[in-house]
């Protein structure tokens, strides 16, 4: 009855061609622009029998919508509802909003078959990232690696990031500027190490990456600044090397995802909810397998939390996530290691052609804008890795182990300043620095995309598409990472990269 | 899925009238941008005409749509996926022309059939496509010879369509000149001349940014470069001073830029 009353109340109002209650009532700030310059034209003979029907239309399709909230599996409860509360039930469940994360979520929306046939919810505890590894590394990505994964990882990125407006655009929004700068990524090693470059270059090349080798003379002819004493070989990428800004990548990720109905909620997931199996296996051992039921999630700030039921874990909690897997017993090496940036100023320093440079000592450059500045780092030994409990910068360690190297190497930077410094978390696997990607042996529902050590966000896209393609499809199919799995830890085989640092 | 579309083409199509009539009558008395088309009415009666309104009518009135119906949403995402499918497909490699001609003809193929024009080594005469895209065909005489001169200006080519050119080891001038889909990217692959080139101009080109220019530098042969008119590079006068820098025994073209600003840096 009380439809058919509103119907009518809407009779009588003036009708622009849009009727007043066909349009979305989640945007009503807009209408009233549309409303004024279109309304006024549009209205002029239209019979007033459409708009009844029209409107009928609506209110029952009000009404099926309501009934369709009051269908289980939905969030609709009598009472009322907190809507910054996670929701009660989530088909996947993504820990960590960090680039990985929300890649993911993603990809996953990007494969469903249906829209909104998979609800996705990304937890995030910290929605400003003061802490998170993606805004504070350097964005640099390269495809010099020497296992073939990570290699095929970064050419799968690169490529991705080639047309990333045709994967990321958000309709009627600005196309994603990355900011890429194609100065290339340039490693030099001295004798010990060269036949491992020579090795790797090889590889490389084998795999499709545009890589080419210099030897020390060609090295001056083409980079004149560098001094090149104890420079036996250099390696230099030609083509899809350089850096990036990792906040317009990582809001990219966020804002498609989010467009394509991915959810997002805040809180620190601190427990999960599991039933355990015991299986016997073959030869007659028992194992126990367990199943994640449930996820909890603590809102911030608050005593509150909330469960979140759900199918499927991904545990993207970056340098956080050994921290993560504890809760559940799982021994999973990865933890944060903090790694210092510095800003430095020198006018007369390298120009434009400055690559990503790496030398065999560790230390690493690069340039940053165009007014002289340059951001400069390495990682320190490791017994002496620094106390990870907060973000403070040494600056001792600049002096004694980033600024000698520096300026040997490059002599045009002896005068430079630092201007200013920050330290963020590597999200460092203990045990062979290299990613862990896909599912736990005994758990069957938890999906691990972490322990990335220093190339996590130049791999973000592929990730992101394997991880989707093993959670919607139940193996790789794009590139095949089964050698990056859980498995290799268990059975102690290493995964390490050849390196030359 | 049809029903949903015939209601939407209607709606279009009404609405598609509706701004083309208003058009037509803002065009013939100007003031009145705002009137009804069925009453013509004198300029003094209609409001002030609205000076501060930046984004054109057409897109005010689809991005107006979009947030109403579904319908409309999906199909501009899906005009503006075709777009890119056209664009990426008149750059594919052309790996049959490759095979059964060699790569030369296959390359020059795809210049014209771009729109572009070419020129061989050792030849005078240019093979240019003209503005309906008709061409030549005698340039498959010209097998097995390598191109010297490329113009691709005001054309679709992509990085993608560089495949098609990879084995031109004596190209030495490459004009791309205003071309909308050549970006950072594409500059980044120019690495594959850099033996031969020796001109390049990539001016008017409205993709092209400072972190692309850097990817120059791998171009060692490089004597004449026309960066003119680059709106993507967003402190000119530095980013030329650097450029100048960074390739000493290049000419280095730059017009179109605010003056007053290049003198001061
Ligand atoms: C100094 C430095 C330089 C780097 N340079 C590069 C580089 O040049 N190239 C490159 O590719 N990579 C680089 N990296 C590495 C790269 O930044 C990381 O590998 C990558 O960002 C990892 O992304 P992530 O999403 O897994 O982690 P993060 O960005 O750290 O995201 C994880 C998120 O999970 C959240 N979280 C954690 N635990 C919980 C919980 N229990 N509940 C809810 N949320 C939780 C955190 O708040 C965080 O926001 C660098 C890293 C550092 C520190």
């Amino acid at each position: 009855m009380s439809t058919w009353r509103r119907v009518h109340v809407n009779l009588r109002k003036a009708h622009g061609l849009f009727p007043v209650s066909s349009r979305r009532v989640t945007q009503p700030n807009t209408w009233k622009y549309g409303h004024l310059t279109l309304c006024k034209s549009l209205s002029t003979s239209r019979p007033l029998r459409d708009d009844f029907f029209k409107d009928l239309e609506v209110q029952l399709a009000a009404m099926r919508q309501k009934a369709l909230d009051a269908l289980p599996g939905s969030d609709w409860s009598p009472l009322k509802m907190d809507r910054s509360l996670p929701p009660e039930r989530a088909d996947v469940v993504i820990v960590g909003g960090g680039v990985i994360g929300w890649s993911i979520a993603y990809w996953i929306k990007q494969k469903e078959r249906l829209r909104g046939g998979v609800r996705v919810v990304v937890v995030e505890k910290d929605p400003t990232y003061s802490q998170a590894s993606t805004v504070l590394s350097a964005g640099g990505i390269r495809q010099q690696f020497s296992l073939p994964e990570n290699i095929c990882l970064s050419i799968a990125s690169a490529q991705f990031m080639k047309n990333i407006n045709e994967h990321l655009h958000v309709l009627n929004e600005d196309p994603v500027d990355l900011q890429f700068n194609h100065s290339g990524y340039l490693f030099l090693a001295n004798e010990e190490v060269a036949h491992i470059m020579e090795e790797n270059y090889k590889t490389q090349r084998s795999f499709g990456a545009h890589v080419s080798l210099l030897s020390a003379t060609q090295l001056k002819e083409k980079f004149p600044w560098i001094n090149t004493d104890g420079v036996a070989l250099a390696s230099y990428g030609l083509e899809n090397e350089g850096w990036f800004d990792p906040w317009t990548l990582l809001q990219a990720f966020k804002r498609k995802a989010l467009s394509l109905g991915a959810e997002q909620s805040i809180g620190e997931v601190t427990d999960f909810k599991y039933t355990s199996n015991i299986a016997t296996t073959a030869e007659g051992d028992q194992v126990v397998q367990r199943r994640i039921k449930s996820v909890k999630v603590q809102v911030n700030n608050s005593l509150e939390y909330q469960p979140i039921e759900c199918a499927i874990v991904v545990n993207a909690a970056g340098a956080l996530s050994g921290k993560l897997a504890a809760t559940l017993g799982i021994l999973l090496p990865v933890e944060p290691r903090k790694r210092y940036i510095y800003v430095l100023n020198c006018p007369d320093g390298p120009g434009l052609d400055t690559p990503f440079l790496i030398d065999y000592s560790g230390v690493w450059f690069r340039r940053e804008g165009l007014g002289g500045n340059y951001i400069a780092g390495t990682s320190p030994e490791e017994a002496l890795e620094p106390d990870t409990s907060d973000l403070e910068v040494d600056h001792q360690f600049f002096e004694e182990k980033v600024w000698p190297h520096l300026a040997s190497r490059v002599p045009a930077l002896e005068k430079l300043k630092v201007t200013s410094a920050w330290a963020g978390f590597y999200d460092y696997n203990t045990f062979d620095q290299n990613a862990v990607i896909g599912l736990h042996p005994s758990i069957n529902n938890m999906f691990f995309a972490t322990g990335f050590s220093g190339h996590g966000l130049q791999h973000s896209p592929a990730v992101g598409r394997a991880m989707a393609e093993l959670i919607m499809e139940g193996n790789f199919t794009s590139i095949d990472l089964s050698n990056l799995g859980f498995r290799r830890i268990i059975q102690k085989e290493p995964m390490l990269e050849r390196n030359i640092v | 899925m049809s029903a949903p579309f015939m209601s939407l083409y209607r709606c279009c199509q009404r609405s598609a009238l509706l701004v083309v009539s208003r058009r037509s009558l803002s065009s013939v008395s100007p003031p009145s941008s705002v009137s009804p088309p069925s009453s013509v009415s004198p300029p003094s009666s209609v409001s002030p005409p609205s000076s501060v309104s930046p984004p054109p009518l057409h897109t005010r009135f689809l991005l107006y749509l979009t947030q109403c119906f579904y319908d409309v949403e999906m199909l501009q995402s899906w005009t503006f996926l075709q777009r890119w499918k056209r664009i990426q497909k008149r750059n594919t490699y052309y790996g049959y022309t490759q095979k059964n001609y060699g790569s030369d003809i296959a390359a020059a193929y795809y210049i014209l059939s771009l729109k572009g024009g070419l020129r061989f080594v050792g030849q005078s005469e240019w093979f240019i496509a003209d503005r309906r895209g008709k061409f030549n065909w005698a340039f498959l005489d010209h097998k097995d010879t390598p191109l010297e001169e490329v113009n691709m200006n005001y054309t679709d080519i992509n990085y993608r369509g560089l495949d098609n050119l990879e084995e031109q080891k004596s190209l030495r001038t490459l004009s791309l000149r205003g071309c909308p889909e050549v970006n950072d990217w594409f500059l980044a692959r120019l690495h594959m001349f850099e033996d031969s080139l020796e001109e390049l101009d990539i001016s008017h080109c409205p993709r092209i940014t400072t972190g692309g220019l850097a990817a120059l530098r791998n171009l060692k042969g490089l004597k004449r470069l026309d960066v003119s008119s680059l709106p993507g590079i967003s402190s000119p006068g530095v980013v030329i001073i650097l450029l100048e820098e960074m390739l000493p025994k290049c000419d280095v073209t730059a017009n179109g830029y605010d003056h007053t600003l290049r003198e001061e840096s």
